[in-house]
């Protein structure tokens, strides 16, 4: 072969390589799913969030991995992601909104509510939408082992918040539970709680502590460790 | 015909080049074990924050103390050579011939038996005083403190999060660390998934949290202060992130936190739903249901298996 027809074929090689490198990082790395920006919403030192945790995510290639999913705040439409932004030094109102059926903590420890304001959440369940099935309680507890009532919880280490999440009526979920993502009827919880995000911009990863990656090692595979299912960030903007 | 020969120059008396090598070493080994000593040392991580973070601390310094002659001998007597005999250029001789030198032999191979004997001498003495050196000892530590006045922290490694339990406070859980200055502390590390590593750094203990096994490790707070506690064992997506802080707090604060939390997590119903205290724990089993669930090959490993898809918990 020719000096010419070498480097020709030596940088035709190198070009396929790092494209092809280039395509995986992007593919994979910058991949990732959309941010919700509640910054623009928020009004005097206050911003509502809302999310809702399904039993399956049918709007993804993975329908059977257990998923959280992020309001719009313009359109209320469900948006299959968990990196939401809200503002610095501003008092998050989060409703979470749970499908998904009960599932006992690994450490019960995590019953506990912590770093709301309060170390309380409200707790209301509901038949379907619209329907409740009794007055919402305040509680500072939801002891995942005494009865089987927190399907996932939502926890913020960097800024030690820890919350468990309710879940439906058990027999109302074993009957009708919502079986298409994002769910829009049918048995849920509705958790509402507020916590106050930090002074400084930053970003603080949020996630799970039922090992809910059912079929993964120790429950903790898949979706526990995927963004848009299980775990995400929050984006503390200026 | 016989060729003309220049007439020899007189040899030039070689220096005495062991003796210049010495001399060099001897100020510059002697200079740098004491900025290590008296510059280095009082800085050298861990610093001391606990007993075994300062019998660490030592080591460090000893160790150096030990190494910096060893290390300077060999880049003296390179940059010594480099200097002295390099080739030249015109000097196409041979190099002296090389022999035997049975005293510099026996130094060498009595010096390196000294220096390793004593580094091992020195690193059992270590382990053994400082009460295992705040290394995680296994089920049955071999070096205790002496008595029993200790305190008794069990900690807990989660993906993705370490919890703290008080047996002597009524088994209370945090998620901080709270340590009081000058009482010893028994450290009692398992996970309840994969393998984590407890590694509170400035406090000079490490010790993995492997799932269904009590690692004990023992160590000393000597000052007050905040700590940085680490995983130091990859256990997925998120160890970069499990980190979390403590303190080291006088006595009497210790006292009061102790019995504000307790109290608290008595007055919010957790420490009712917290299982029995226990050195491990089987994530299987659920007490207070009164529940084993069953165990079903493929689900999860580590402790045990989890969530069979029968299971009306499945997730």
């Amino acid at each position: 072969m020719s000096l010419p027809a070498r480097i020709v074929t030596l940088v035709v090689a190198f070009l396929a390589v790092a494209g092809g490198a280039a395509f995986l990082a992007v593919y994979f790395i910058g991949g990732n799913p959309p941010v919700v920006n509640y910054s623009p919403m928020a009004r005097g030192g206050v911003v509502n969030v809302v999310l809702q945790e399904d039993p399956q995510n049918t709007v993804s290639s993975e329908p059977d991995w257990v998923s959280y999913f992020v309001q719009d705040p313009t359109t209320h439409a469900w948006i299959h992601t968990t990196l939401f932004q809200v503002p610095k030094d501003t008092r998050v109102n989060m409703t979470i909104l749970g499908y998904d059926g009960c599932t006992p903590l690994r450490n019960n420890y995590w019953s506990k509510v912590q770093g709301t304001v309060g170390n309380s959440v409200s707790v209301q369940q509901f038949k379907t939408v619209g329907q409740p099935l009794g007055p919402p309680k305040t509680v500072s507890v939801i002891d995942s082992w005494k009865s089987c009532s927190v399907g996932h919880t939502f926890a913020i280490p960097g800024l030690h918040v820890f919350v468990p999440v309710a879940s439906p009526n058990t027999i109302l979920f074993n009957k009708n539970a919502c079986g298409v993502s994002p769910c829009t009827s049918g048995p849920h919880s509705m958790e509402k709680f507020s916590f106050m995000t930090p002074d400084s911009t930053g970003t603080y990863r949020w996630q799970c502590l039922v090992p809910c990656g059912g079929g993964f090692l120790d429950g903790n595979g898949g979706p526990m460790q995927t963004i848009g299912f299980m775990m995400g960030n929050m984006e503390v903007s200026s | 015909m016989a060729e003309s020969q220049a007439p020899a120059t007189p040899a030039k008396a070689e220096p005495n080049h062991g003796m210049r090598i010495f001399l060099i070493w001897i100020v510059l080994a002697l200079a740098a074990d004491l900025l290590i000593w008296f510059v280095w040392y009082p800085h050298l991580p861990p610093g001391r924050m606990t007993s075994s973070a300062s019998s660490q601390q030592f080591d460090i310094a000893v160790l150096a103390l030990a190494a910096a002659p060893v290390m300077l001998f060999v880049w003296i007597y390179f940059g010594y050579a480099l200097v002295n005999w390099h080739h030249r250029k015109g000097d196409d001789e041979d190099g002296p011939a090389l022999f035997g030198h049975t005293g510099i032999q026996a130094a060498w191979i009595g010096g390196t038996a000294v220096i390793v004997l004593a580094a091992f001498v020195f690193g059992t003495v270590e382990l053994i005083v400082p009460d295992g050196a705040g290394s995680g000892e296994g089920t049955t530590p071999v070096w205790k403190p002496v008595g029993s006045n200790y305190l008794q922290v069990q900690v807990i490694g989660q993906q993705w999060q370490f919890s703290y339990r008080y047996p002597q406070f009524g088994g209370m859980e945090t998620t901080q660390l709270m340590l009081p200055v000058n009482r010893p502390v028994q450290f009692n590390v398992t996970s309840l998934d994969v393998i984590h590593s407890f590694w509170p750094y400035l406090l000079g203990v490490k010790a993995d949290a492997n799932p269904g096994v009590n690692n004990v490790a023992y160590t000393t707070p000597k000052q007050t202060g905040k700590f940085v506690v680490r995983c130091n064992e990859l256990c997925g997506i998120w160890h970069g992130a499990m980190y979390g802080y403590g303190r080291v707090e006088t006595t009497s604060a210790f006292a009061v936190w102790a019995r504000a939390t307790e109290l608290a997590e008595q007055r919010s119903g957790i420490l009712r739903a917290l299982p029995p205290y226990s050195l491990v724990y089987d994530p299987t089993v659920i007490p207070q249901l009164g529940v084993t669930l069953t165990k079903v090959s493929g689900i999860t490993g580590a402790a045990g298996y989890y969530y069979p898809p029968q299971d009306p918990v499945t997730p």
